[in-house]
């Protein structure tokens, strides 16, 4: 059953590519974190102990091959959509949502537990029926329907972020998968519809958010605190930074949400752009090699796995930077690596082993 | 599997590998350009919000500009004052604090309380004064427990400091806490409430050269506003130096001579116009106002009916009585009429009566005994040969009437009445009998002690009108002179030789001759030149009515007692006005104050003078 190959084989870059962020996001919790003085174990240990669970966790999904995985998609898939169904009645509640249960060491959110679900279920379904000529409209309703009921239940949380990069994880798969010219315009024109229509959907922090990240200016110390902030933090290091531990922006607390979603503007405002440019660089390559491990995977399974966890990782990795540079409105959406949390440290090393198990294994036919 | 690999070898699929990283590449070289505006185009902008985001300014007291006499004699300076304040931001036990802090400051609770809650309209990173002006000992008590006392810390600020007990309180006013509207006008930069300016006299018009320039203490704080460190210190500049024309010798003789009672004098440098003492009584000490003075405090001041805030050297108006005969003396020989009157007591005009201070009668009088022995029959004619319009245009030459010019606030101009004044004012005609009661300084005349000063100190001129002066220099603290206002001459009145010889000569015979009124202020070393004042305050039906237990005139019914003189006669330096409220003679009371400070003068010149000639 075990193979020498797989030793061999074993993707040594992009565990170290990964450990490396992960080593500097750890450094930077310290720096954001260093102004703190209440009592209990330091984040950056905590976040520590994140990352060696998560190391043991993907080192373990390692050891079983992906192939059975596939058969367990639809058992995972069952479960995730059970807690979004618990955490929607009895979850506990912040800032007006309902996102996590209470595990006692930790709190379970299964908006993002959801994700590896959903790229699980739909390599499935892609692995089995992709063809040479692209995805009519009408041979997609199968995947549709297996994406559309977790959305659902994560926009009746509500949180918009965690639906949306759902939607982006699907809809890269799906692009790669192919579809028909008609249908990607019909899609487009839909998916424009929805936008339109959901903006009356949206709650009413979720507009003000949009708003404001059109013209954060407007409302400085509203909602407009966050993105002007962080601006100041990113814009004020110029190019080499403030220092470790001297951003001051960060260290005088100006700057909220600094060891979760707004991590990187910490980073950036004590390393400047060439610090950025350096940590950028490292996350463009561990996307890129993500493709390179989908390109030699072993079958179509492992094909999609890859595209779908590396989209993960990409789309996270867009959508908090666009964020915290003021490109993108402020959604909740975390650093992969690099913001404090668990659940956020645990699925991105689910995925981390998911690309490594497909790596590990691409000559076995 | 086969149809796995076949799948994935086609074209399009690997192109899609490509496109995927292109697409990837792209995105995050939008994310660089973005990083690439803010961090290096954006960041002098960005940086320069990051340093104001974290920095306050926090506003340094100046000390205030110390004030000297003409020699260099410290009259107003500054003390250091201990107060006991909180930063709020590092109490965590309100409640456990102050019962600390109350016996060691002996305040009650609630009033610790009070002040706290007062404080909370501040920035947190501003300290929140508990107590002003503690004692040493207080102070040292608070340090000892600093231990316990989380947050409170002991600051030193500038108070001001009041030497000799608050003398010439008048001169120099007291401060006063900044109004809302004083804030608002845009003339105190770096002002805040609780600050304290010059309100009144000295203090207020030289305010913009006493005040200083606040220094500015560049703290960091975090986004609460929490105090961390200090990063840069502008420190204050003092208020620049004022020296004064008072003599502080001079000043303490007046002060002495004057004693308790009420009233107003003041010693003028005849060649300059400056004011060399100035007292007014009863006085206050602006100490009190000082550190902010207490509501039943001020009030007392300020509804005492003896009118301890008014300087009535310069706002205490009263009728002139017999000092005011010099002028129409004056007048009289301008116009030719130089009278040998026969005084026999009384003086009838239209059925009415007026007396001569001298029942008895002065006899033949002529302008020279007149003035000696201030016989009003002699002014009593030759007021009424003369006229009260032109008596009003000689009084008016000689400063009386309008302020003299005296440059700090709250002059009073007196009142030389006219023919045309009477109709304006009261739509009448003016009568031959007040124009009688005029030429003795009563009826409608006033004058205040300053103007009697310069009229004074114009007939020892031989007729030159000095704007007194109060401020001899300013400089700051390099030595830069900033201010040295020149003697100023109002207006040169005309009178012959032979005039202004023969009423001096009868103002040295009012103190050095046998019979003259003012004898009180003779002095053997020098000569000194005169004229005594006994001014009625309200006319009574008769001299009968109205005595107290002791068979006195009750006190706000006599009369005041005038004196004004200059000295030496020769070659005249000094001009005094003293006015006695209620003193009932001029020549008795307030005389002898006059004396006693042309004495005192007099020996300070010659304390000076030896080294001089050496």
């Amino acid at each position: 059953m075990f193979d020498r190959r797989l030793v061999s084989n074993f993707d040594w870059v992009l565990l170290f590519t990964v450990l490396i962020v992960a080593g500097i996001g750890v450094a930077n919790l310290f720096s954001a974190t260093a102004s703190w003085h209440s009592g209990g174990t330091p984040l950056y240990l905590k976040q520590l102990l994140w990352l060696s669970g998560g190391v043991l966790i993907a080192l373990t999904i390692c050891l079983v091959d992906y192939r059975h995985l596939e058969h367990f998609a639809i058992h995972f898939y069952s479960v995730s959509i059970g807690l979004l169904v618990y955490v929607l009645v009895l979850g506990k509640t912040t800032m007006g949502a309902a996102r996590w249960i209470n595990l006692g060491f930790f709190n379970l959110q299964p908006g993002e537990v959801i994700k590896i679900a959903v790229i699980l279920i739909l390599a499935r379904i892609f692995a089995k029926t992709a063809n040479p000529f692209g995805y009519s409209l009408f041979e997609i309703w199968q995947p549709a329907l297996w994406l559309l009921l977790p959305v659902v239940l994560i926009l009746k949380e509500p949180d918009l972020g965690t639906a949306m990069m759902v939607i982006f994880i699907a809809a890269s798969m799906l692009l790669f998968a192919g579809l028909k010219r008609g249908t990607l315009i019909g899609l487009g024109l839909l998916g424009t519809l929805v936008a339109v229509a959901g903006w009356f959907g949206l709650h009413d922090y979720q507009r003000a958010r949009i708003r404001t990240f059109l013209n954060p200016e407007a409302d400085p110390l509203g909602s407009g605190y966050h993105i002007i902030q962080s601006k100041i933090a990113v814009g004020s290091g110029g190019l080499f930074g403030k220092g470790f531990i001297q951003g001051t922006q960060s260290q005088l607390s100006f700057l909220p949400e600094r060891h979760t979603d707004f991590a990187f503007s910490v980073f950036s405002e004590e390393w400047g752009f060439v610090g950025s440019l350096v940590l950028l660089g490292l996350y463009f390559f561990l996307i890129v090699w993500g493709l390179y491990v989908a390109r030699r995977a072993a079958d179509r399974f492992g094909l999609f796995l890859a595209v779908g966890v590396t989209a993960m990782i990409f789309w996270h990795i867009v959508v908090n930077l666009g964020m915290v540079i003021g490109l993108l409105p402020v959604v909740g959406v975390p650093l992969p690596l690099f913001s404090y949390g668990g659940t956020s440290m645990v699925t991105t090393m689910i995925g981390v082993g998911l690309l490594m198990n497909v790596s590990m294994r691409r000559f076995m036919f | 599997m086969a149809l796995d690999q076949k799948w994935k070898e086609l074209p399009a699929v690997q192109r899609r590998f490509l496109f995927y990283s292109a697409a990837a590449a792209v995105i995050f070289l939008l994310l660089l350009l973005r990083l690439w505006y803010l961090q290096v185009i954006s960041y002098e902008d960005l940086q320069e919000r990051s340093i104001r985001n974290r920095t306050r300014v926090l506003s340094l007291d100046a000390p205030r500009g110390p004030i000297f006499d003409r020699n260099g004699v410290l009259l107003v300076d500054n003390r250091p004052s201990f107060q006991i304040s909180v930063m709020r931001q590092d109490v965590e036990n309100r409640t456990l604090l102050f019962e600390r802090l109350s016996p060691l400051l002996d305040m009650e609770i609630s009033e610790l309380e009070q002040r706290w809650q007062e404080g909370r309209r501040f920035p947190i990173y501003r300290p929140v004064p508990l107590a002003e002006d503690v004692t040493r000992e207080i102070m040292e008590r608070v340090q000892e427990h600093s231990v316990d006392l989380p947050g409170v810390l002991t600051e030193v600020r500038p108070v001001r400091d009041y030497l000799d007990h608050g003398s010439a309180a008048h001169l120099i006013g007291y401060l006063g806490e900044i109004t809302e509207a004083e804030l608002q006008s845009g003339d105190f930069k770096l002002y805040r409430g609780g600050d304290f300016i010059g309100k009144t006299s000295l203090e207020r018009t030289f305010d913009p050269y006493l005040r200083g320039e606040k220094g500015r203490r560049l703290v960091e704080v975090d986004v609460q506003g929490k105090l961390l460190r200090q990063l840069q210190v502008e420190p204050s500049r003092p208020g620049n130096k004022i020296y004064l024309t008072l003599d502080r010798e001079l000043q303490r003789a007046a002060d002495t001579a004057f004693g308790s009672q009420s009233g107003a004098a003041i010693a003028l440098d005849v060649k300059t116009g400056e004011i060399l003492a100035m007292v007014s009584r009863p006085t206050f000490n602006p100490a009190w106002f000082a550190k902010g003075i207490a509501g039943d405090e001020w009030n007392a001041l300020a509804q005492d009916n003896r009118h301890p805030l008014q300087n009535k050297v310069i706002a205490g108006q009263y009728p002139p009585g017999s000092t005011f005969k010099i002028v129409v003396a004056l007048a009289a020989l301008r116009e030719g009429i130089n009278n040998t009157v026969d005084c026999k007591g009384d003086f009838v005009i239209a059925d009415s009566r007026y007396r001569c201070w001298k029942k008895r009668g002065h006899r033949i009088t002529d302008l020279k005994k007149a003035l000696r022995e201030s016989c009003d029959v002699w002014f009593y004619q030759t007021g009424l040969e003369l006229g009260i319009d032109k008596l009003s245009v000689a009084a008016k030459e000689f400063g009386l009437g309008a302020p003299v010019g005296y440059p700090l606030p709250g002059e009073r101009s007196g009142l030389i009445p006219s023919q045309e004044w009477k109709r304006q004012r009261y739509n009448k005609p003016w009568y031959a009998g007040e124009t009688v009661i005029a030429s003795i300084g009563q009826g409608f005349v006033l004058a205040t002690p300053i103007q009697l000063a310069v009229m004074m100190a114009a007939v020892a001129n031989h007729g030159k009108v000095l704007k007194p002066q109060v401020v001899r220099r300013v400089e700051d603290w390099d030595g830069h002179l900033l201010l040295q206002p020149e003697p100023e001459v109002v207006r040169q009145v005309e009178y012959s030789q032979k005039t202004w010889k023969a009423v001096r000569d009868a103002l040295v015979a009012v103190v050095n001759e046998p019979h003259g009124t003012g004898h009180a202020a003779r002095l053997d070393n020098v000569l000194v030149a005169g004229k005594t004042g006994t001014s009625q305050v309200i006319r009574r039906k008769s001299d009968e009515e109205e005595l107290d237990e002791e068979g006195k005139t009750p006190y706000r019914f006599r009369p005041h007692a005038l004196f004004v003189a200059y000295a030496p006669a020769e070659k005249p330096e000094i001009a005094v006005a003293v006015v006695v409220e209620h003193g009932q003679s001029g020549g008795r009371a307030a005389g002898p104050i006059a004396k006693q400070i042309i004495q005192r003068y007099m020996e300070l010149k010659e304390e000076i003078s030896p080294e001089l000639e050496e």
